[in-house]
């Protein structure tokens, strides 16, 4: 059975076929290959949020997660995210929690904040 | 009154961008005009990834993006103005600004880049009928109040349009906890890119209503429900189609419109796409004045203002050195058959160094579509497209030499391919 | 025990409280609205009519044609934006030209001054008109106010005065306690006593007045329904329109009217249609289509691709007509002020003078009060200001140099301001009615956020308990972690 879908890698929207061997079609960049494969499989996002910080100049600190993690730990991982209050200073890339829900990805900041 | 060559108002991607590229162009007398406290503009709020494919061949989100930016304009030292808003710009680009620090100055420029953005279409522009209680607020309003407050609006909310900030806040706001009942989108297609329908919608189990609007809001201090209702094709509701949802909040995600005032306080004619009239650089009618990215069109992306607002840059630094001609002959872009609207607006050939950019856009989903140009009767180069939807902005670099003579139009057109 | 309770924080009330403040009163106004002037004077034409269409011998007519007369002087003691723009009747057929003329007379009677214009003479004033004008009834008296600023004012006033304000509260029974002469009211907080009620309720009044007695009116309340457009030509010397564009007026009143404001924007409005809900200030579609093809009659090119908001207001008409000055049945102590439709803003302060100067006169020992200051403290509005003046004013306190909000320009110094004043600011809405932060083309989407944050701050509340508007309109849920478990 074929199953269509669109690859969520870029703004391009490549409207991809994979066949019951996994074996994909439509991708305009090799990308989209494993994406499919993987969306088939164990379809993975990466998770975008904010945590709190006390800083002088905003109360939130953005984070997203060093990779894609499950789509169905998304959830867990954002309720793992509340009642952790960071302190600046906080630079882009620095990492504020460690294997978020055991699913072996960091959680980074995407900010900097200095003060 | 302070000289510079360029003032920028506006310190978010577009700004930043033209900053640097005129910087590095050999313009050292600059400043940044920007409203808020730190450069960035609305990029800070936009926490989600997606940014920076284009121009920084990586996947980033909306902060690191803007910290890319922010990092190129202090290697350069450029000088910025923060909490600065603009009160008056004249023809003559005397630029007055208002602080606390230093009160009311007027300052003069060679140049000017218009950088302000765009606002959201709200519920006034689109006279949404109904009570008007709170609890309607436009997707970007509430997207500040979640990042950035860390506050949610409401707990079962309705969103109407499928823009891109409407379909990423539903994801947000579903991650957040709160119960998102359906989008609808007016028109027969999604507005936003497939991407966000599929990873923010699809994901989470969100109906999307093509087809249909919001008919009525109900709620005398705080919306309590919605009634939403299928519309022909002539956009009007469909009579029995009503379908009725108990929402604390409709999050508006309806369009994004220019923030062109200031040249529209100096009578400058607007464009279809609600900003400035410009040519190939990106300069207005009035010789100095310039604008670029969401002030001059709606882009879906900020890589691709930021490639403007570059292009934008490097044509004010020839302007300030006096290498472009402002009086020579140009031709004029016309948007023909199943296109919204194009940039730029006219093309003086003399000026472009190799090719000229051409943007436009379709006005509805198209497919096995062949995109025309059409230079004074003569069809001068055809692109195939598959697929072509209003949502993506088509960027088409013409080479100077496919153009024979100076003066005319150019017609880009789309049409079924045979 | 209270010689005077005010019921009704509206241009009626608030015009009369600051008339009492000039006398050595106890004066208490009371609203169950979160801020004054939060129903009909909040959404009408914001018009102060000349004075030529109401029926001669009518109240509508003595006091909206007095009242005009009084508006420049009350404004400027208020520092209210007043304009004197002039309004153009327009007729648009040779068959409405004996209208015209009758309307004429009726000015006439009344005392106004008009002028016949022929359509070469309407299109040097207008030129956008309908190339169908046949000539225009020209009322150079007319004005425009800008009546959010105006009742809160003239509060501010009363209040500077000596006039106590109690907002949030509403009255539920008043009785007459017949042994002591005196009036008990009972709000949802208090009760309170008092020798003269004036109920200047609005929508309410006939409630008001049943608590106390039986009554020969009804409230009927008369929707009207607006347009604004944005004000995109503020800094153009030729404007869209300069004049207020009335059409022939018929038996629903004056019509659907275009107008600039005294903030630039532009008005189009009000429909009329009678609904039975008090409280019912929706929209509809169909309605807002109407008013639409009504203006274009008159201006074909009316740019409504500007249109910022749209909104509706409820006239408090009576089912007598006329508006009802006068003392309840039996009850001389107790004066209605009922029915107060158009032209009742123009007319609001020739009505509180006669009221308070005639009415209350006669029940009460009015002494005048020697301190009384009929000037409230100059607002700052640097939006006016040259750059020298704006630099002067930030020198001081630099919180002026600090906009706060882009599309209408308004400084963090004049909210601190407009904080630090008599009147309480409980809503986002007040602050958007006071200063028109909110008030532009992004209706709050990018300053409202920064309001929002004043408010807590300024209350030391969480910023889910500020309110938009009432009791209950809450911008905010929760904070997100709140929300999740």
């Amino acid at each position: 059975m074929k199953k269509e879908l669109i690859c969520i890698l870029c703004p391009k929207g490549c409207r991809l076929t994979v066949d019951e061997n996994l074996n994909v079609s439509g991708n305009f960049c090799p990308r989209g290959i494993p994406y499919a494969q993987s969306e088939l499989t164990m379809p993975m996002r990466l998770l975008t949020s904010t945590v709190a910080i006390n800083s002088k100049h905003t109360i939130r600190l953005s984070v997203k997660t060093s990779a894609p993690i499950p789509k169905d730990k998304m959830f867990e991982c954002m309720n793992a995210l509340d009642g952790h209050v960071f302190n600046p200073p906080v630079h882009i890339g620095d990492v504020i929690l460690y294997n978020i829900c055991n699913t072996g990805v960091d959680v980074v900041a995407t900010m900097d904040i200095k003060e | 009154m302070t000289n510079y060559d360029l003032v920028i108002i506006g310190g978010g991607s577009a700004g930043m961008a033209a900053a640097i590229s005129a910087y590095d162009e050999g313009l050292k007398d600059i400043i940044i005009l920007e409203k808020g406290w730190q450069l960035g503009g609305i990029l800070s709020q936009c926490i989600h990834s997606g940014f920076g494919l284009e121009e920084f061949k990586a996947q980033l989100t909306g902060p690191e993006f803007m910290a890319r930016l922010v990092d190129e304009v202090k290697q350069r030292k450029i000088e910025v103005k923060y909490f600065s808003n603009v009160i008056n710009l004249t023809k003559d680009k005397v630029v007055t600004y208002s602080n606390s620090a230093e009160g009311v100055v007027e300052i003069k420029a060679k140049a000017v880049i218009l950088a302000t953005g765009c606002y959201e279409r709200n519920a006034g522009a689109i006279m949404i009928p109904g009570d008007r209680p709170s609890g309607i607020i436009t997707a970007g309003t509430a997207q500040l109040y979640l990042n950035e407050y860390g506050a949610l609006v409401g707990k079962r909310i309705f969103i109407l349009g499928s823009g891109d900030i409407g379909l990423i806040m539903a994801r947000r706001l579903t991650l957040e906890g709160a119960k998102v009942l359906g989008v609808s989108e007016i028109m027969p297609y999604s507005n936003g890119l497939n991407r966000n329908i599929v990873q923010c919608l699809h994901d989470f189990d969100i109906p999307l209503y093509l087809s249909h609007t919001v008919t009525k809001t109900i709620g005398k201090t705080h919306l309590e429900a919605i009634e939403i209702s299928q519309v022909d094709e002539n956009f009007q509701p469909i009579k029995g189609s009503e379908k009725h949802f108990e929402v604390d909040t409709l999050l508006l995600s309806i369009g994004l419109i220019p923030s062109n005032d200031l040249f529209r306080d100096l009578d400058l004619p607007a464009s279809s796409a609600r900003g400035a009239i410009v040519d190939e650089h990106y300069m207005s009618e009035i010789p100095g004045l310039f604008s670029c990215g969401n002030v001059l069109h709606v882009h879906d992306l900020a890589d691709y203002v930021v490639a403007e607002a570059r292009s934008c840059g490097k044509g004010v630094a020839s302007y300030i050195r006096g290498e472009l001609k402002l009086d020579g002959p140009r031709f004029k872009l016309i948007a023909g058959e199943n296109i919204l609207y194009v940039m730029p607006h006219f093309v003086r050939l003399d000026n472009l160094e190799t090719h000229v950019t051409i943007k436009f856009r379709v006005n509805r989903p198209l497919e096995k579509q062949v995109i025309n140009f059409t230079f004074n009767g003569e069809i001068i180069r055809k692109i195939n497209m598959p697929f072509i939807n209003p949502s993506e902005m088509q960027k088409v670099r013409l080479a100077k030499n496919l153009f024979n003579t100076h003066e005319g139009e150019l017609v880009i057109s789309c049409e079924e391919r045979k | 025990m209270k010689d005077v309770i005010v019921i009704g924080a509206g241009v009626i009330g608030a015009l009369l409280a600051r008339e009492l403040a000039k006398y050595e009163l106890d004066v208490l106004v009371i609203d169950k609205e979160s801020d004054v002037g939060n129903e009909t004077t909040m959404a009408n034409s914001a018009i102060i009519h000349s004075g030529y269409d109401p029926k001669p011998g009518t109240l509508k007519a003595r006091f909206n044609v007095l009242g005009n007369q009084m508006f420049p002087k009350l404004c400027e003691e208020l520092d209210v934006d007043l304009k004197n723009n002039g309004s153009l009747t327009i007729a648009l057929s040779e068959e409405e030209i004996p209208a015209l003329l009758k309307l004429r007379k009726i000015a006439l009677l009344n005392g106004v001054k008009v002028e016949l214009l022929t359509p070469i003479e309407v299109f040097e004033k207008e030129p956008l008109l309908s190339k169908d004008v046949q000539g225009a009834l020209f009322a150079p008296t007319a004005m425009i106010v800008d009546p959010f600023n105006l009742v809160a004012h003239a509060l501010e006033n009363a209040v500077d005065n000596g006039v106590i304000l109690h907002l949030n509260e509403e009255v539920k029974n008043i009785q007459f306690i017949k042994e002591k002469n005196h009036y008990e009211v009972m709000t949802s907080n208090n009760t309170y006593q008092s020798k003269v009620i004036l109920n200047a309720a609005g929508l309410y009044s006939d409630k008001i007045a049943k608590m106390v007695d039986e009554i020969d009116f009804e409230i009927t309340p008369r929707k009207g329904e607006y347009l604004i457009l944005d004000h995109f030509d503020q800094y153009l010397e030729k404007r869209f329109l300069t004049h207020t564009i009335f059409p022939m007026p018929s038996k629903k009143g004056k019509g659907i009217l275009l107008s600039p404001t005294t903030s630039g924007n532009y008005i189009v409005g009000p429909s009329s249609h009678f609904v039975s809900d008090r409280s019912d200030f929706s929209t509809s579609k169909e309605t807002i289509s109407e008013v639409q093809l009504a203006a274009k009659k008159l201006i074909p090119s009316v740019p409504f691709k500007e249109v910022i908001r749209t909104f509706s207001g409820l006239r408090a008409s009576s089912t007598r007509g006329d508006f009802i000055i006068e003392p309840l049945k039996n009850h001389p102590s107790f004066i209605n002020l009922a029915g107060i439709d158009s032209p009742g803003l123009a007319a609001s302060p020739a009505i509180a003078d006669y009221v308070v100067n005639d009415l209350v006169k006669g029940l009460l020992t009015l002494k005048v009060k020697k301190d009384f200051n009929p000037y409230v403290r100059k607002y700052p509005r640097l939006k006016k200001m040259s750059v020298r003046e704006r630099n002067e004013l930030i020198k001081k306190d630099a919180a002026f140099g600090r906009i706060i909000c882009n599309c209408e320009k308004v400084t963090l110094g004049e909210l601190n301001d407009l904080m630090s004043r008599s009147l309480p600011i409980l809503s986002v809405k007040a602050i958007k009615k006071r200063l028109r932060i909110g008030f532009g083309k992004c209706q709050g989407g990018f300053c409202q956020p920064f309001i929002v944050k004043y408010l807590s701050n300024y209350y030391n509340i969480d910023i889910s308990e500020v309110k938009y508007d009432k009791v209950g309109s809450n911008i905010i849920k929760c904070s997100t972690k709140g929300c999740r478990l």
